[in-house]
Parts: structure tokens; sequence; C-alpha cells
């Protein structure tokens, strides 16, 4: 099984397990590899006292939070609205620190102009790293304002404090922030301590507050990229190749340079766009060059039929992502099964769109981007110009779930840019387009083999994983569509096998239950016949359905109950606490469910070291057709400290809706000659019909506890919850993702 | 050409090739961005809007056919400083995260509470059925639905205006 691929192992310096990780990474390097992909970023030069999230890569206070000579104040994140909610929480955390009303804030996000380097918004991680960093460094320059003041007054510091945009004496005199404020003051390194406020004084932290972008999105304001008009504005589309790797061969152009509105048919070597004065002119020549244009035959894709099965056959290498052994094995049962999971789009509702324009030397793109400082490092090694001459600001788009198209649309605005100087280009991908290039989540297929001893506890694990690397992010300009067909192209950076704790293919790939004997191995698949990179909560959405599917089919072997199973097995209060409380917000038990009815739970903690996550679902199986429906879902959330509870709700009711649609209907279909789930009719999603009656998601209250992210962990409990449902009402366990329902019908033998 | 639109209330003059989509004149020419590009075959609702009291997908109609035709855009319900009774209801729901589905959600919505301000949940999602959300906020977007619906039938109980 796996010695036939043993090449380089990679080991850990940690053992996974017990939820006790040792982070060995500088926070440095985490703020860079915060999907656990990034390989040797260096630390910092000089050894310092660890600094409280993202301060560690920027500490002075002024790169976060600024304030005038009128008081205003302005916040300053490296991380970018996805539609999570984030703009919102970080501003709950300033207001609360800083004593301010929070509709006072100036909230400026992801720009390379403005805003500290934080890398990717990605991995769950923005409240770790920026909102702990805006907390501390609003909780410092707080204490710096008040130290001003007791200056001032000659007063101790204690007889202060600080309210309102103001600093208060015992006797009421007052001394606004835009008194107390000069540049300089404000210009300090932050320290590793801050006077945080405790729970029970939160004014704002851990109330649900209203997000500040809703308003707007319910009226039409032109907040997305998408309604960027700036003065002279052109729009833009690409002609991409029929397949990766074509070659542009020959083009006539002359018919759509004639057509009306055309401004510019725009070729670089293959890299082949067209511009035009209006947005349907540019549809409309688009569909002519596409017709005129000649490839050569580029790569072909690989036979679809039993292509995730032969993954066990391709070459790869060995990671080991944990191993332990403690006992000698007395194994009575064992379970053993493989677990696949298909190429799945992120699907954006709007197809990527990003807005350029080159201006006095300077290439200035504004992106939906989740990473404004990669990108920017991409577009200017791919226009070979300084990155000091590409600014990139991030403006929201459509939802992204991961890498979509945001990247690549910035690269081909950019690019398009360079031959309109002084005209902003708006290039807008089409709905096929998306369908077709954004990168996929990598297809995966694992396979487990699992002992109980006699006493009905798991004695021995091992877990082996074939996945490709889940994340191919600029950086480099080889990771653009665009730079691919370039007359010099940009090759894309070949993968690397990296064994990280927040992991990658391999994240949540260890259970985090009480095991003594275990073995978890990651297969890295370097090849990537099909374009991959992060889709939300990268490997943990099949690791995660593995390990719980298997603990439910040895709580079967047990002859135990499921939810009595899994606590049996986990020691971490915090684990045991959210799989109790979505139990008993479910009503779990074992009475009998009508017909065709079924329940199911599922457990993860995200990473092993973010929020925890349990929930309980009931589904109906419609015997003649297949058809699975979910009738009502009871989950519980453990995210740290809360900042917006309604802000984690809607997070987790998506996060739980979304992984059950990839679950019930999603994958990428293809051919020899390309991608044949080109838009929503051959790629269905879910809809309105086929949602739950009821999703209700308990959020622990967890003051003073680290914050622990929220967006990506219901994604690896979702599909193992749904399985096990399926089971229990069918009888018929499920290895291999979509349930759709002719794959049902046909598992279920009617 | 010129074509001659009423939107929201408004009557104007665009020039505009008869053939295209009413979602572009409504983007580029009137500068309304409520309407949103999604698919462009009408298979996801991102660019529904309101034509004489009916959902239109509107990536897929051209310009030609609306001539005297009443159309509006989630602009015509209200603005942030004063939302009228269906964008009250998603912002007291929260039901957006991204939101690039909702204006399309929100006209389609409109469209079956203007006629029946007091249909039940399942013929919310049924009517729904051809928009679709990425971000999953379904369960939220009903509820803000059917508040909408309370909204404006009280509305309309007591002659009110809003």
């Amino acid at each position: 099984m796996t010695h036939s691929d043993v090449k380089n192992p990679t080991r850990r310096g940690v053992l996974a397990g017990g939820g006790s990780l040792v982070v060995s990474f500088a926070l440095l390097s985490q703020v860079l590899a915060q999907e656990g992909e990034v390989q040797g970023a260096s630390p910092p030069a000089e050894p310092r006292p660890k600094l409280p999230g993202s301060l560690a890569g920027d500490p002075f206070l002024d790169a976060w939070i600024r304030i005038d000579g009128n008081g205003k104040v302005s916040v300053f994140t490296g991380k970018a609205e996805l539609g999570q909610g984030v703009k919102t929480a970080i501003i709950q955390v300033a207001a609360e620190e800083l004593e301010i009303d929070p509709a006072t804030i100036r909230l400026i996000t992801a720009d390379t102009g403005q805003t500290p380097n934080e890398g990717y918004t990605a991995g769950s991680q923005s409240m770790q790293n920026s909102g702990t960093a805006i907390r501390h460094a609003a909780a410092q320059v707080r204490d710096i304002l008040i130290g001003q003041a007791a200056a001032r007054w000659q007063v101790p510091i204690d007889q202060l404090r600080a309210e309102n945009g103001r600093v208060i004496r015992a006797d009421g005199q007052a001394l606004d922030y835009g008194s107390l404020v000069s540049a300089e003051i404000l210009h300090v390194e932050a320290t590793p301590q801050s006077r945080l406020k405790p729970a029970d004084r939160f004014r704002h932290m851990g109330k649900s507050m209203h997000r500040v972008d809703i308003p707007a999105k319910v009226t039409g304001a032109p907040i997305y990229v998408q309604d960027m008009r700036l003065p002279g504005m052109v729009h833009a589309r690409v002609v991409r190749p029929p397949r990766p790797g074509a070659t542009l061969v020959s083009l006539d152009s002359a018919e759509v340079e004639r057509m009306s509105g055309v401004v510019a048919v725009v070729r670089n070597g293959s890299f082949l766009a067209v511009v035009a004065e209006r947005e349907f002119q540019a549809i409309k020549a688009m569909q002519v060059l596409e017709m005129t244009a000649r490839w050569s035959e580029g790569t072909k894709f690989p036979k679809p039929d039993g292509f995730i099965q032969s993954f066990k056959n391709l070459p790869s290498q060995q990671g080991v992502v944990a191993e332990r052994s403690q006992d000698g094995v007395a194994a009575a049962r064992t379970f053993q099964a493989t677990f696949t999971r298909p190429y799945q789009i992120h699907g954006s509702i709007g197809p990527s769109c990003a807005v350029a324009l080159l201006e006095n030397g300077t290439t200035t793109v504004w992106s939906h981007t989740q990473g404004v400082y990669p990108d920017r490092a991409a577009i200017s090694e791919m226009l070979r110009v300084p990155p000091e001459q590409v600014r990139v600001i991030h403006v929201e788009g459509s939802g992204c779930y991961g890498h979509n198209g945001a990247d690549d649309a910035a690269a081909d605005a950019a690019l398009i840019a360079q031959a309109m100087p002084g005209r902003p280009v708006r290039l807008q991908w089409m709905r096929e387009q998306e369908h077709v290039w954004e990168p996929y989540g990598p297809a995966m297929l694992t396979e487990v083999r699992a002992s109980l001893d006699q006493a009905g506890r798991i004695v021995e694990w091992n877990y082996d994983l074939w996945s490709n690397t889940h994340t191919t992010r600029p950086g480099p300009a080889g990771s653009l569509i665009a730079a691919h067909s370039l007359p010099t192209p940009f090759q894309p950076p070949p993968a690397k096998l990296s064994i990280t704790p927040s992991g990658n293919g391999d994240r949540n790939a260890v259970p985090l239950y009480a095991i003594p004997n275990m073995r978890v191995i990651w297969h890295f698949l370097p090849e990537m016949p099909l374009r991959v990179s992060a889709l939300r909560a990268l490997g943990a959405y099949v690791n995660v359905f593995a390990i719980e599917s298997t603990m439910d089919e040895l709580a079967l072997m047990a002859n135990a109950d499921p939810v009595e199973f899994r606590l049996r097995h986990m020691e971490d209060p915090r684990g045991r606490a959210v799989i109790e409380a979505a139990a008993a917000d479910f009503g779990w038990s074992n009475d009998p469910l009508p017909e065709g009815r079924g329940r199911g739970f599922a457990f993860a903690r995200y990473k092993n070291l973010a929020a925890y996550l349990a929930m309980a679902l009931e589904l109906e199986v419609e015997r003649e057709t297949g058809r699975a429906r979910i009738i009502r879902v009871a989950s519980a959330i453990d995210s740290g400290e809360v900042v917006n509870p309604d802000g984690i709700r809607n997070q987790t009711e998506g996060g739980i809706i979304q992984a059950a649609s990839w679950t019930l209907y999603e994958a990428v279909t293809f051919e020899e000659n390309g991608i044949t789930s080109i838009d929503w009719s051959s790629y269905p999603i879910m809809r309105f019909g086929s949602v739950p009656e009821r999703i209700d998601v308990r959020i622990m209250d967890r003051p003073g506890e680290p914050f622990l992210g929220t967006g990506e962990a219901a994604q690896g409990p979702t599909p193992a919850a749904i399985a096990n449902a399926i089971r229990h009402a069918t009888g018929k366990r499920l290895y291999d993702i979509p349930f759709r329902a002719e794959n049902v019908k046909a598992a279920i033998g009617v | 050409m010129a074509v001659t639109l009423t939107v929201n209330g408004k009557t104007q003059q665009v020039d505009a090739d008869p053939e295209t989509p009413l979602l572009y004149v409504l983007r580029d020419d009137l500068e309304l961005n409520g309407a949103k590009y999604g698919c462009g075959v009408g298979q996801c609702g991102a660019c529904t809007v309101m034509v004489d009291n009916e959902a239109v997908l509107s990536c897929v109609t051209p310009v030609l056919l609306l001539e005297g035709r009443r159309i509006s855009t989630v602009e015509g319900l209200g603005t942030m400083e004063k939302p009228g009774p269906m964008q009250q209801a998603f912002i007291e729901q929260q039901a957006a995260q991204c939101g690039f589905c909702i204006p399309g959600m929100m006209m389609r919505a409109q469209a079956l509470l203007q006629a029946n301000p007091t249909v039940d949940e399942a013929a919310v999602r049924a009517h729904l059925e051809p928009n679709l959300c990425r971000c999953g906020t379904h369960m939220r977007i009903v509820k803000a639905v059917m508040r909408a619906g309370e909204l404006m039938h009280q509305s309309s109980q007591s002659g009110g205006s809003t």
C-alpha cells in the first residue's frame, strides 16, 4: 500500500493528538502561511518578545490605529471583507478597547498602499490574527491617551478612565482623544502585554451588532468591484484557450476591430482580450473573437472514469502526519474503508472581476483577491516591474470561499491595462470562464483502517490520504493563468509536500479522539492535471468526513450510541461540551423514526487547533428516487471569545448549507477534451427547495479565551453527519461524495 | 438607437442596441447596481428585476421588449436612509453574507408579496427556487421575506406610507 511510494518522508516535530499541538512556526511566518501552505518563510531577524496576533508582523501601533486632531479614529486591517462580516467584528473589537462609538470608526481594509500586510484573508484566521492585533493595539492606544491625560493633569492614571472618545477625571473633567493625540505618540511599537477589558465590562463585544455592510448591499449602493465606474473606463473580456497549455496559432481580428464600440484587441503572446467602450459590446466582440482564434491542442485532461480511484497508483511523496505507538494492539474488530471526494468548485455567484489602471508608471488594481500583498507580488513579477509600481486595493466581490478566479482576473485586468494607459479597464469573467478556469478544490481519496478492543475502545487507527496540494495561490507570477500565456511564459511553481500544524491536504487528518496507536500518512500527488487550490477548509472536508463516518461504524461494532461513543474517546472538555450541547439541542435519542428518516452526528475541532463544532441532523431519503433531504440541524460551536454572536451564527448556518450542497450534489465533470461542468445546469448546487426546514446554532460562551475563528468549522462535520444519517435511514454507508439521488438510489438498491 | 424605458417610476431614453439585455442597460447606462451579472443565461437569478409586477431575469431580456413597461430594481424599494419594508426586513434578519445574490432575491420576493403579502413559508421557498445563493444564507432569506410580508401587510392595513 505505502511501500511503493516512499520518498523523502517529512515529519513534524510534534505529534498531533489531545489538542496539544505545539505551534513551532514564528508568528510572522504564520501570517504568510495561513493555510499551512507556504514553506520556509523566514523568521524575524532578531528574537523579540512575542506580540499578539498580526502585531508580530507589523508592531507599530499607528500601522493599525490612527487618531486625528478632531478625535476621528481610523483603523487599518490587512484582512478583507469576503461577506464573512469581518469588518463589523473588527469595528466591535476596536470600539470596545478604545472606548468609542463603533459608528464613528473609519475602517480601512486590505490595500497595499495603506494597510499592514496580513497575507491572505483565509483559514478562518482573521479574528485570531487581525482581531487580536487590533484589540491589543486599541487597548494600548487607549492607555497611551490616558497616560497623556495623566501627565497633563498631573494625576495618577488609576484616577482616570476612558469613555466615549474622552479621558475622564474623577471630578468629571474630560479631555477628548483629539486633544491628547499627536502623531508621534502612536508611532511606537506594541508591547506584548495589554490591559484588555474584562468581559463583564463589554459594551460591544459579545453582542450581536448589525453588519455594517448590509444596508448598502440591500439598497444597491456601489460597493462591489463589479460596480466600479471610473471616468473613461472601458470594458474588457478575455478569450481563453480551449485547454490549458494551448497556444494561439492564428487570429484574424479585423472583423472584431470593425465592430461597434471596440477599442482594441489585446494580444500578448497567447493572452487574448478585447476592449470596448460598453460592456455588451465587449461581450459580442469576445464571442466573435472566440470563433476566429485558432489554438494548438494544449494539454489533454485525464480520462475521468476511475481517475480518482487511480490516485493510489500515481507518483507520490509520503509525509508522516502523525505516528504514535503506545500499547500493544489487542484488536478485536476492524473497520476498513475508502472514501473519496471529487473536484469541486468555489462557485461564486458573481464571476471574478477586476478594474486596473496604468497611470504615471503605476498600475493600480482593484480586486476581490484574498491577499492584496501576495497578489501584488505576482502581478508585478508578471509585468516585470518592481512591486512599488503596482498597488492592489481590495474591493468586495461575490463571496469566494477560497482561491477562486479573483487573482487571475486581477492579473488579466493589469495586463490589459498595460495596453490602455490612462484608461481604467474593467475586466469581467463570464460564467463559463469561472466554472472552467477557477482553481478547484482538489479531489481526494482516503483509506482508513481502525480497530476496537474487546471493551469497545479504539486501539489502532491507520489513515492514508492521497491528495494534491490545496494551495497554489500567488505569490509567484506562475500562479496566474494570464502569465502562462505570455510570450515568455511563467510556469506554475512545482508543488511541495509540507506537513504543518494547521495542515493542508492533511488538515484534520488526525482524529482528535484518544487513540493509543495511530499512523497518518499523506501521499502527496505533485502532478495536478486539473488546476487546484484552496477551497474552504482544504482537506478537512474529506478527512473529517472519513473520520466521523468511521466513528459511526465503530460505534455500531461496539454496540454503542454514536454520541456516547464519541464522548468515550474525547478527553478535551471543550470538545465534550459541544458534543453534549449539539446532542441536547437536537434531542438526540435512539427512538425510532418514521420510515426513510435517519439521524446523524459528527464532530471536529477545525485544524485540531481552532473552533470546535458538533452537529446532529435528521434527514429523509426518498426510496423511489434516492433523493436525500435534510430536515433539521442542531449544531454547537465554540469559537473562543465571542465578538459578534449573530455573525458566528450566520457563518455557521452558511457553512452547513454550503457543505451540504457540496456533499449532496457537487462534482466537476470533465473529459479528455476539457471541463464539461460549465454552468449551473451542468454543475447543480443546492436550491431553496432542498434547504433544511431549520438550522439551530448554539454558541458556547468562552469569555477571556483566544479567538478561534468560525468560517470553516462546519465544512468537515457536515458531510459526515449527512452520511451517518443516510446510513441510519437506509442501512447503507456512502463512501463517495456527492450523494446525488442516483448514487443514493444505486447504493440502497431500489 | 434610442430606447425609452421606465425604471423605478422614471422614464428616460437610453442609447442602446435593441437586442441589449436589460441588465447591461441598467448597470452601464442607468448606473443602477442592484441587478447583478451572475450567469448571463438565466440560471442563477442574480439579475432579477420586476417588470409590470412580475419577476424577470434581466440578463436574458432584450430592452426592445420593455418599452412602455414598468421596470423596478432594488433601488426602487427604498434607500439606505429610508429602506422599504423588504429592505428593512433583510436588515433586521441580517439576511446577507456576501450579499451578491440578495437584490435578485428581494426583487423576486417583492413580486410575490406585492400580489399577496400573507403567503406561507412553503410558498416563499417554492417561489425563490430559481435564485441561487452560494454563501448558504437561505434560512435568513426565507425569514426576511416572511418578515417583509408582515411589514407590507401591516402597512396596507394601516393605510400607511412605509
